[in-house]
């Protein structure tokens, strides 16, 4: 039990060693161009007006969703960098079908979900089935995927647009069907997305589908060790389109809080390149669903912070990216450094318990 | 036992890549051209000046794809090339506008390489997923070059914040007789002769001498990997880490050297870019590392095979710019029949995949005989579904190098 409560501790130092390496080398970046240091680190750990920290809530639970998917096949080796395509190709859809208001009021939005979830689904499909079938990389494919989306929501949202219009998008989801929030902090002109709740459920079903249940099981056995798991009979080729089915299925719900919370339709200023940003978030909270809702606020906090920096310190807010990419390259290498640290450390207590054994045997004689 | 052998037999008895071959395959494609050419009446799919923009667009993806073979000729898997090229973009840029293009040139090789071995420190020193580490170093690059540009490119002339100011090209010049004579009869549209003479005058015409530099480094690159000890070393590395450690080769420099390379490589294809459009702009890469990837992995790891992949990218990257519509309209009646044809070759061996492709073939020449041309949106896929395709047809024929991706622990062979 001593054991145990060491790992966790060290793999809760990892984190934190990773983002003040993080800070060191910004800092030097800063310096070296000439930047105020000090100033960029007061504005960005300022206290967030509650006005920020509902956006910081909002934001993170879109990132928390685009992780999600992204762990989903991480969590088998599979590397689903299509996430992107998926929600945005999803997120269409969905617009473009709840705007038609098939269905009444919340029907309405429970059936557009459903319809993001199949579109993201199928798209991601894709990738799994080429990589069954002919041994296609799932990396490259997802990227193609990814670009080929674009083109085809470029095209179809001019083929839906109101003609006439210089902001192009899709007809807006009725009122009945626009979700109005939740006042979750006093004194915040604005509210937080209802569909926190997906995200919510999403994590959930994410724990609960790869620690209680036997496709789970599967799962992150063909994640460690891929012989192991065909030699317990377990299907590889269904796994992976399975895995690429769910993830894709779960970053169709990313642009879901957006759509029905925010802009009530898709156009060209919707929110993109979450499915990356996702990607950097399952990397730091380590694909484990609470370890996940942590670094989507972090990144959502540094995201949200990092606006005022203009203004206030005269520096360009994409210094942010940089922080946010070492602290993910920085956290990788952390893990694997105290994964080993562990590996070493067992070896040497095991060694020592078995001269420690050998001792009291030979005493005797 | 002799069935073995049998097998073994009809798999070594490959059609090697000897010159001949070579110039035969480049006759034929032409040759499937020039018809296109003369059925649809689409003169952009064989025209001097759709070569000429194809060996262009094909250059950046060329010198990525060297990369990525340096990189994974050492085993080290590099998703990282498309952050390495963003560097170099910007590298390109900021020593090109003021300084000149071949300073240019000399900073994105060196932003690249810089790129390059911090994913070596983090791969190969600490061992780290190579993909996590690419990915990583993809959304380092981008903010770093956001960060950089508007530092360095805010309030210049013509520059800004996702701009820089312009950057003068290299010169070009025209191989004396050949390029003349070749335009000519390119002009006179004879079948086959017209379309071979406008390949001829593309190669000739207007030539960059960055264009020759990148190629030299692809015979540079060929030479060292295959001829030389060090390239023997690399890609013993890159095969069987534990087998060339336990003969005495120093395999954490070797993966380090082969990933630095290789981030100068993607670095180079930037400066290509920048070249290109005279400015360093902010999303100028547009995926194309991730299609030089693909490209290394259609020639099968070879220098002449990426080459080759590079072309059909860069080609029909060209099209879509050169009366994009009409052209790629064209070009879906090739690919009807070429798929018929592997489908075909499928039908003995696995008639579900064959009547896939045959179905696909079907569906294509239904959509040309239905459309006039194709949607200007649509034609900004060409490049990304050739690859999809490509890969989905020829995947399964390649071997990459066996050792490609793996974490290699230094005293593992024992």
């Amino acid at each position: 039990m001593r054991l145990d409560l060491r790992k966790a501790g060290l793999t809760l130092v990892a984190p934190l060693l990773a983002i003040v390496f993080a800070m060191i080398v910004t800092s030097l970046v800063l310096a070296v161009a000439g930047d105020p240091v000090g100033t960029t680190w007061s504005t960005i750990f300022s206290r967030p007006k509650p006005r920020n920290l509902v956006n910081i809530i909002n934001a993170g639970t879109v990132l928390y969703l685009s992780a999600l998917a992204v762990a989903v096949g991480f969590r088998m080796n599979l590397f689903n960098i299509g996430v992107d395509g998926q929600y945005r190709l999803a997120a269409f859809v969905a617009a473009y079908v709840a705007g038609e208001a098939w269905f009444p009021g919340k029907l309405n939005v429970v059936f557009s979900i459903l319809v993001a979830i199949v579109v993201g689904a199928v798209w991601a499909g894709i990738a799994g089935l080429l990589k069954v079938t002919r041994g296609v990389s799932e990396v490259i494919a997802t990227i193609m995927l990814n670009a080929i989306a674009t083109a085809l929501v470029a095209y179809f949202l001019r083929q839906v647009a109101q003609k006439g219009s210089n902001n192009i998008h899709t007809d807006d989801i009725p009122l009945s069907s626009q979700l109005g929030g939740f006042k979750l902090i006093p004194d915040a002109p604005n509210t937080v997305y209802t569909l926190t709740i997906l995200a919510v459920l999403a994590g959930f079903f994410y724990w609960l589908l790869l620690n209680r249940t036997v496709f789970g099981f599967d799962l992150r056995a063909t994640g460690q060790s891929e012989t192991a798991a065909v030699a317990s009979g377990v299907s590889v080729k269904k796994m992976v389109v399975i895995s690429m089915l769910i993830s894709g299925g779960m970053a169709g719900l990313i642009g879901m809080p957006l759509l029905f919370g925010d802009s009530h339709n898709y156009g060209l200023t919707f929110q993109t390149g979450l499915g990356f940003t996702g990607i950097a978030v399952a990397l730091l909270g380590r694909n484990n669903p609470i370890g996940i809702a942590f670094a989507a606020l972090l990144f959502a906090f540094l995201n949200e912070q990092s606006n005022a920096l203009q203004l206030k310190a005269g520096v360009s807010n994409d210094i942010v990216n940089i922080i946010q990419g070492v602290i993910v390259l920085s956290v990788v290498i952390a893990y694997e450094v105290v994964r080993r640290y562990n590996n070493a450390a067992e070896q040497r207590r095991v060694a020592a318990q078995l001269a420690q054994a050998r001792k009291t045997e030979e005493v005797p004689a | 036992m002799t069935e073995l052998l049998d097998k073994a037999a009809t798999t070594v008895r490959k059609v090697r890549p000897t010159w001949p071959v070579v110039l035969l395959a480049i006759a034929g494609v032409v040759l499937l051209l020039a018809v296109l050419r003369e059925i649809t009446g689409a003169d952009d799919v064989a025209s001097a000046g759709t070569v000429r923009a194809a060996i262009r667009a094909a250059m950046p993806i060329a010198l990525a794809g060297l990369g990525g073979l340096w990189a994974e000729r050492s085993g080290v898997v590099n998703i990282g090339l498309e952050g390495m090229m963003i560097m170099g973009t910007f590298g390109a840029g900021f020593a090109g506008y003021q300084w000149g293009m071949w300073a240019g040139v000399a900073f994105a090789l060196m932003f690249g390489a810089i790129a390059g071995a911090i994913h070596a420190v983090a791969t190969v020193g600490f061992g780290v997923d190579h993909i996590v580490s690419g990915v990583a170093i993809n959304v380092i690059a981008l903010g770093a070059a956001q960060y950089l540009a508007g530092l360095a490119f805010t309030g210049k002339p013509g520059g800004g914040p996702t701009q820089s100011p312009p950057v003068e090209p290299l010169p070009t010049f025209d191989v004396p007789g050949i390029s003349d004579a070749a335009t000519t009869i390119a002009g006179k549209h004879w079948f086959f002769v017209s379309d071979l003479a406008a390949l001829v005058g593309g190669v000739t015409t207007r030539v960059s001498l960055l264009t020759l530099f990148g190629l030299a480094l692809f015979v540079v690159t060929w030479f060292v990997l295959w001829r030389t000890t060090f390239g023997l070393r690399v890609r013993s590395v890159g095969e069987s880490p534990a087998a060339a450690e336990s003969l005495g080769v120093n395999v954490y420099l070797y993966k380090y050297v082969a990933v630095i390379v290789s981030g100068a490589m993607a670095g180079l294809a930037g400066a290509f870019l920048v070249e290109d459009a005279t400015v360093y702009r902010e999303g100028q890469t547009g995926g194309r590392g991730y299609i030089g990837l693909a490209a290394m992995i259609f020639g099968n790891w070879r220098p002449g095979g990426l080459l080759a992949g590079s072309g059909l990218f860069g080609y029909t990257d060209a099209l879509r710019l050169r009366s994009g519509g009409e052209s790629v309209h064209a070009l879906l009646l090739l690919l009807a029949v070429l798929l018929l044809v592997f489908g075909l070759a499928l039908v003995r061996k696995n008639r579900r995949q064959a009547l896939v492709s045959a179905g696909i073939a079907v569906l294509l020449v239904v959509l040309f005989l239905v459309t006039d041309e194709i949607a200007g949106d649509f034609t900004g896929m060409t490049p990304y579904l050739t690859t999809l395709l490509v890969l989905a047809l020829f995947s399964q024929r390649l071997r990459m190098p066996a050792a490609d991706g793996e974490v290699y622990r230094k005293g593992s062979a024992g």
